[in-house]
């Protein structure tokens, strides 16, 4: 009993920043339930029937598409970041050179730089690629600035590995290639786990460049896709919430069904760095 | 083993280094190839054109491009909307740092607390993080709604009509709700970081603390918040840098309205190039984001330094 009391300022806390934290959830939620007549009448009570008349909307205008295309970028995008920035990582973690230093720090300095910093050239190049308004032209950039801390966090994993491992392999004359992709890949997976579940999560919200490099609502992506419709409907609220929440679920749905790996996951590599 | 022995050995073990050489630059290059072309087209290149870019009076459409020198730059200095964005970035910068970071320590804790319902606690908190930013700012543009705005609506439900007002439409307020909406969306993700390393606390620190009878305060400020001290400083760093780059929210809840009075550096810098079609003035403004986001960093690092270096 006096453990109850001692912790009810605790509790209280708590509560109000669960409210603060999940009220918008739920209110999005039960918003979208609603006719747009009875949100008119009285906004924020509960919906007096659960309608799903707004989803079906959605569904009539084709709203799946914006998820394929998201889920095709990102996917596409997510794994070549994988590959690619754990390759470059193989030397800049296990092999002496002479510009290993520079090389890494030239990774790590694109962090901080801003993605509008880019954007024009960007945007011309991807022109003059014959690229504009395509998903193929989404992903090079995607990749690019997905490299920076995806090369950081694998790097730091790999120079934890033991170099006892590798040694031995290099005595049986095991190619570079050999080494990386059957001895150190495999060991990686908690720094893939966390440069998937990071990058994934940047890739199927972002916004500037899917704003930027497309224009057909064909290859537009899902952000992209709520704003058209937010354009268009603004004056149906409930379609709009009904819209945000279909957005908001995969994600949400990933989450709920895998909350600890990803939590975990996604502050593996980046509490290390 | 004799010297003439550990001669001949070395001279045979720097033969082989040295074709072994050889083969691992191939190597080197091979592995590192791919994420550098594909790092150096899109990110380091643009860079350098974009400063190109920024030296010419160009809509972007056409052909014609006027060479200016550094024109573009005397231009941006007397531009009042300018200032008045890199004011707002730095404001964002100092409210994100104050806010996002306390809020997702306090989060973190609570989620060491002895309280039960830890689950529902720890599975909400996150949320946000996981909500695209486009989804929040439209969500939140009705939460802001002066009419029937969810804000208003609790407001006038605890009895302070009085405070209830068009959040995002006026002036005075609408950059610290838009402020506030950025930090509903990062302090979760600072919160994930903070959990992680008070895990990876040892227990017997607080059981000797326990021992020593030790309070909870005591507890939290001589043994949590040192161990918490380098995420504490990687979190600021991504903070700051997070807000001076600060985009999507602004373009999608405000659009850097009413009266610019929202207006990042990221946002004018859209609106110069792709709304009013000045790609050489909305150059120099990116260009100029990169500057000073290049400074801050130079900065944090040096700071960092002489930190690490003190103790």
């Amino acid at each position: 009993m006096i453990r109850m009391i001692k912790s009810m300022p605790l509790y209280l806390l708590a509560i109000i920043i669960l409210i603060v934290m999940g009220l918008p959830f739920v209110i999005m939620l039960l918003t979208s339930f609603k006719g747009q007549m009875e949100f008119m009448t009285s906004p924020w009570s509960i919906p007096e029937s659960f309608s799903l008349d707004n989803y079906l909307l959605l569904v009539e205008l084709e709203f799946f598409g914006y998820f394929v295309n998201s889920l095709i970028v990102a996917v596409v995008s997510v794994v070549i970041v994988i590959i690619i920035s754990a390759m470059a990582s193989y030397p800049l973690a296990r092999l002496k050179f002479r510009l290993n230093r520079p090389i890494f720090i030239l990774f790590m300095v694109g962090m901080m730089i801003p993605i509008h910093t880019t954007l024009v050239p960007i945007f011309i190049l991807t022109n003059k690629m014959g690229l504009y308004d395509s998903l193929i032209g989404l992903i090079g950039p995607y990749i690019a600035f997905a490299l920076p801390i995806s090369v950081v966090i694998f790097t730091q994993f790999m120079r934890d590995i033991p170099k006892e491992l590798e040694e031995s392999a290099k005595i049986d004359g095991c190619s570079h290639l050999r080494l990386f992709w059957n001895i150190i890949f495999p060991l990686l997976t908690p720094a893939v786990a966390t440069v998937a579940i990071y990058n994934f999560i940047h890739i199927w919200n972002e916004f500037i460049f899917a704003l930027v490099l497309t224009n057909s609502s064909q290859n537009a992506t899902l952000p992209i896709g709520l704003r058209e419709f937010y354009g268009e409907f603004s004056v149906n609220i409930p379609g709009i919430m009904a819209a945000l929440t279909l957005g908001s679920l995969p994600l949400l749905l990933v989450y709920f069904i895998a909350q600890e790996k990803i939590v975990t996951g996604l502050a593996a590599g980046s509490v290390k760095g | 083993m004799n010297r003439s022995q550990e001669v001949s050995l070395d001279t045979v073990r720097s033969g082989v280094r040295k074709k072994k050489k050889n083969k691992d630059t191939w190597a080197i290059i091979g592995f590192i190839a791919p994420a550098f072309i594909i790092y150096g087209v899109y990110v380091i290149y643009s860079i350098f054109m974009t400063f190109y870019y920024s030296m010419f009076d160009w809509t972007g459409i056409d052909a014609n491009m006027v060479f200016l020198g550094l024109e573009n730059y005397v231009r941006l200095f007397q531009d009042g909307v300018f200032w008045t964005s890199i004011q707002n970035n730095f404001l964002l910068v100092i409210a994100s740092l104050f806010t996002q970071l306390p809020i997702g320590l306090i989060m973190a804790l609570l989620l060491f607390s002895p309280i039960k319902g830890m689950r529902l606690f720890r599975s909400v908190y996150f949320m946000p993080f996981l909500m695209s930013t486009v989804a929040i700012g439209i969500l939140f543009i009705f939460i802001y709604e002066g009419n029937y705005g969810l804000l208003n609506a609790v407001l006038g439900a605890i009895g302070l009509e009085s405070l209830q007002t068009a959040w995002i439409g006026k002036e005075s307020t609408a950059i610290w709700a838009v402020i506030a909406t950025v930090c509903w969306q990062f302090a979760p993700f600072y919160m994930i970081l903070f959990r992680a390393t008070i895990v990876g606390i040892p227990e017997e620190l607080y059981e000797a603390a326990d021992i020593d009878g030790a309070s909870g305060w005591q507890r939290f400020k001589s043994i949590t918040l040192p161990l918490l001290m380098p995420i504490i400083i990687t979190s600021a760093i991504l903070s700051v840098i997070g807000s001076l780059k600060y985009f999507d929210l602004i373009y999608v809840m405000t659009g850097g309205g009413p009266n610019n009075s929202t207006e990042l550096m990221a946002t004018y810098m859209y609106k110069q190039t792709f709304t009013n079609f000045n790609m050489g003035y909305g150059s120099s403004i990116s260009f100029s984001m990169f500057i000073i986001a290049l400074i801050v960093t130079v900065f944090i690092l040096l700071g960092d330094r002489s930190r690490r270096g003190n103790e």
